[in-house]
């Protein structure tokens, strides 16, 4: 029981990676970005490559990872993305399908279409036991280093945040867009700068977890669902929402798997709209939000 | 001006225009003549009326719906099952997926009553994801991944049987796109229909000015839900087949593809967009089999950084100034 | 038993926003035919108390009765059937839809039409009588087939009173009805305003004292977000603490000035 405790933290905290970068971009843009999934599958694929081809460690394929995606991020918004903020929700939606169809095809055409196995470098792929009077916690240490990584990772952008200017700069632009600009904020360098740190982010989450969420063309469709339903709920106006929101789906997910295998991802949906009939507005809204 | 040109506009609207009976006479024709062609027509028929169904929730009353196919699916299997255990005949059945697809959206409704458009395309998503969850771990009744098969269907009305040539089939859907385009006409013809344009534009006006805007839209997903059953209904009954590709995403965002290139808030984009799509489909599938969600994709991309107003399309050159057919 | 002499009646109604207090303890208390005006500066909370009386906005505290029953739990739309209809003060419209098609579900939505599914929209004679009449009160004839978006600014704000006036209403709050209107179309949309029938309850909402002078027989002020005074208008333009409210605005002009001639 606790094991499953630990993989649900460690898949959320997964989960949370892969989202935020989605959450922000919502939050900042106010753009649906549905290819957000195809950065996360980048992230996995170039990992595989890397190591495949070029033998490079597993643990320096995530920051080349991060490196690569954020720079497709980049580039994406100034030449794509861009043009589409002031247009409308439905527009924004199938464009990013659109996008994610192409990211699919091609990785499904120049690739294949089976799952990507990554093998894991030896340390990675032992565990630790605690034992608790009748419980075990097994701790896989890829897991562990999942946990670790994303942790690592939730402190610094809490960091950029709230300490420095660029920081504020963003909260500033997404609490007010056009202020923020009549303040003399750059909000275009916000905008790429935004949209490439989450894009490397979800590349990160593809690097670092495509061995628990395996890797194939399906990929961004599997889990866009998830990334909308932590944003959904998690709400785009803090890192805590979306951290929290990521816990719980990644726990209930797992939960739900283990004890209840054929109905798959059916408790993740269910809870979703649950929770979303609860509170429409997700459940970490500011209060006394606009 | 007078009051009777006051109520001549207010006509028009509604009005048939003199192309129309020829329009829907056209496809008949083409399958009498090119029985070859039966397939595609009945693809194309098919896929008008789950159009016409996700044009009335998104054209009509600006929902944002990326899980319609949900409606489709439980139409298609309440068709299958009913056909296989209950009664052979198309009608009958065809009625029976109506009421299935019409309770479920009736259900759904409260979901996307409130919440922002994120919300609402997430809630409509989950919905359908959902379904196919649930249909692939009810094996016993769907199938699986097999689909449910030992269908066999009956003549239509007792009268007309299903051909292997595909030609009643294709008369079929034809017949049942005639009869939900003149019923859904109607329908947004009506004040219900258009209190659902005012509800779209503006909702805080539109319960200013005294429409129950939840019950109006729960309403008009219930009709929706169940002319997207029907829809879904004639592709079992014209395939005798179904499986859970009926509630797949891919049928979600290829009706809403199908819906935009056409136009929305015009019943006849959702026609256009299904004859468009389906038939590029077949076009394409036969040169780039693997490849034409590659194409979509593309297509998608550029279309909307372009500008949907801005790309050619005829077929808006029948829409009269802001009324819609 | 005095609450039956007025149609609309609103007592101690207070909304919080967190720790702002919006609406402070406000009560406003109109009787049948009134011609009663709401002033104050902008930031006063003079929509927000229009959002609490139509509904859009729950009290935080207080009731409101419109002809003696309690509709303070009651929804927008039932409010608005029940007679208690608003305009809005930044255009509310339906911007696809043509003037026509708007006013024609406005009216047969009053002739609880609107659920039907088969007839086409105003198929029912009368109703076209009844939009080409407000088409024509309005002026909006000539645009009555163009859709809402490509109307100039005075036609939009003038389909913005002629829907309310479609609602068939008992008690009409008008939320600044000529904010935006160059001056030359103004006194059109007052006259228009100024000759509704008696029947009919009015209450402005403006920020401006001097457009409601002549048109008011009371008059409430509203000062963030409390009530300063309510008096007639003569009273009220002449005390010191309104006075120094509005500040820059200049003394109100003397009350015999009608507002025709000042705009015409």
């Amino acid at each position: 029981m606790l094991t499953i405790l630990f993989d649900g933290v460690a898949y959320g905290m997964l989960l949370f990676v892969l989202a935020i970068g989605l959450s922000v971009t919502l939050g900042l843009m106010n753009f649906i970005n549905l290819a957000h999934g195809a950065f996360a599958m980048a992230g996995g694929y170039v990992t595989v490559l890397l190591m495949r081809h070029y033998g490079v460690p597993f643990l320096l394929c995530v920051p080349i990872a991060f490196v690569v995606t954020a720079a497709m991020g980049a580039v994406l918004e100034r030449i794509l993305y861009r043009a589409m903020y002031d247009k409308p929700a439905l527009d924004q939606v199938l464009f990013s399908i659109g996008l994610a169809f192409i990211a699919v095809t091609i990785v499904d055409y120049s690739i294949g279409s089976s799952e990507q196995i990554i093998q894991l470098p030896q340390w990675l792929r032992g565990r630790t036991e605690l034992v608790f009077g009748d419980h075990v916690l097994a701790m896989g240490h890829y897991r562990l280093l999942i946990i670790a990584v994303c942790i690592a990772l939730t402190f610094v952008l809490q960091y950029i945040l709230t300490r420095t200017r660029f920081g504020s700069r963003l909260r500033a632009a997404v609490d007010d867009q056009r202020v923020a600009d009549g303040l003399g904020i750059n909000v275009n360098v916000i905008f790429l700068s935004t949209f490439a740190v989450g894009s490397g982010l979800a590349g990160v989450g593809g690097a670092l977890g495509s061995e628990v969420l395996g890797l194939d063309p399906t990929f961004p469709f599997k889990f866009m669902i998830y990334f909308l339903i932590v944003v959904a709920i998690g709400g785009t106006s803090s890192l805590s929402g979306p951290l929290l929101a990521s816990l719980i789906l990644g726990i209930a997910d797992v939960t739900g798997k283990y004890y209840m295998p054929k109905l798959g991802s059916f408790i993740v949906y269910a809870v979703m709209i649950v929770i979303l009939l609860w509170r429409p507005e997700g459940l970490f809204v500011k209060r006394g939000a606009r | 001006m007078t009051t009777i040109t006051v109520q001549d506009v207010l006509h028009r609207r509604a009005r048939l225009r003199p192309w129309e009976p020829l329009l829907w006479l056209a496809p008949f024709l083409v399958v009498a003549a090119f029985p070859g062609t039966s397939f595609l027509i009945n693809q194309m028929a098919i896929m008008a009326v789950f159009a016409i169904s996700l044009d009335l929730v998104l054209g009509y009353t600006g929902i944002m719906s990326l899980g319609h196919a949900a409606f489709f699916g439980m139409g298609a299997f309440a068709a299958g099952l009913f056909a296989k255990f209950v009664m052979p005949e198309p009608i009958v059945g065809l009625l029976f997926a109506m009421g299935v697809g019409g309770l479920t959206a009736f259900l759904c409704s409260f979901t996307i009553l409130r919440g922002s458009e994120l919300t609402v395309v997430m809630v409509t998503l989950g919905v359908s994801l959902i379904l196919l969850e649930i249909g692939n771990y009810m094996t016993w009744l769907t199938g699986g991944a097999d689909g449910l098969q030992g269908i066999m269907m009956g003549p239509v009305l007792g009268v007309f049987p299903f051909t292997f040539d595909g030609v009643t089939a294709a008369y079929y859907s034809l017949a049942i796109l005639l009869v939900f385009l003149f019923i859904c006409r109607r329908i947004v013809g009506s004040p219900f229909g258009n209190s659902l344009r005012a509800i779209r534009d503006n909702r805080l006006r539109a319960a200013a000015i005294g429409i129950d805007t939840h019950r109006r839209i729960v309403m008009g997903y219930t009709l929706a839900g169940a002319v997207a059953a029907a829809a879904g209904a004639v592709q079992t009954h014209s395939m005798s087949f179904v499986s859970l590709e009926a509630f797949s995403f891919e049928k979600s965002a290829d009706v809403l593809l199908m819906v935009v290139i056409g136009g929305t808030g015009w019943l006849y984009g959702g026609v256009m967009g299904a004859v468009v799509f389906s038939g590029l489909h077949h076009v394409l599938s036969d040169l780039t089999p693997q490849y034409w969600t590659f194409w979509v994709g593309l297509f998608l991309v550029i279309l909307m950084r372009v500008g949907r107003d801005r790309l050619i399309r005829p077929w808006t050159w029948f829409k009269t100034g802001g009324s819609h057919d | 038993m005095t609450d039956e002499l007025y149609v609309l009646s609103a007592s101690g109604l207070s909304r919080r926003f967190g720790g702002l207090i919006a609406i402070d303890n406000v009560s406003l208390n109109l009787k049948k035919g009134a011609r009663h005006a709401l002033i104050g500066p902008n930031g006063a909370g003079k929509t927000t108390f229009v959002n609490l009386l139509t509904g859009v906005l729950r009290p935080s505290s207080g009731t409101i009765l419109l002809n003696g029953d309690d509709i303070t739990r009651l929804p927008v739309h039932k409010r608005s059937r029940r007679g208690l209809v608003r305009t809005f003060q930044i255009n509310q419209l339906f911007e696809s839809l043509t003037p026509l098609e708007t006013l024609a579900i406005v009216i047969s939505e009053r002739a609880g039409l609107g659920t039907k599914l088969w007839r086409p929209l105003g198929a029912d004679p009368s109703i076209a009588r009844r939009c080409h009449e407000l088409l024509e009160q309005l002026r909006l004839l000539d645009v009555m087939d163009r859709p809402t978006k490509q109307l100039p600014y005075g036609k939009r704000r003038q389909l913005e009173i002629a829907i309310a006036l479609a609602c068939d209403p008992k008690v009409l709050l008008l939320d600044e009805p000529v904010a935006g209107v160059p001056a030359g179309e103004r006194s059109e949309l007052l006259s228009i305003i100024a000759s509704l029938p008696e029947d009919i309850s009015i209450l402005l909402i403006e920020h401006d004292m001097d457009l409601v002078f002549s048109f008011a027989t009371g008059m409430t002020v509203l000062v963030n977000g409390s009530l300063l005074m309510e008096a007639d208008p003569a009273t009220v333009s002449n005390d010191p603490r309104v006075k120094e409210v509005y500040l820059g605005h200049g003394v109100p002009a003397a009350a015999s000035t009608p507002i025709e001639v000042r705009y015409a």
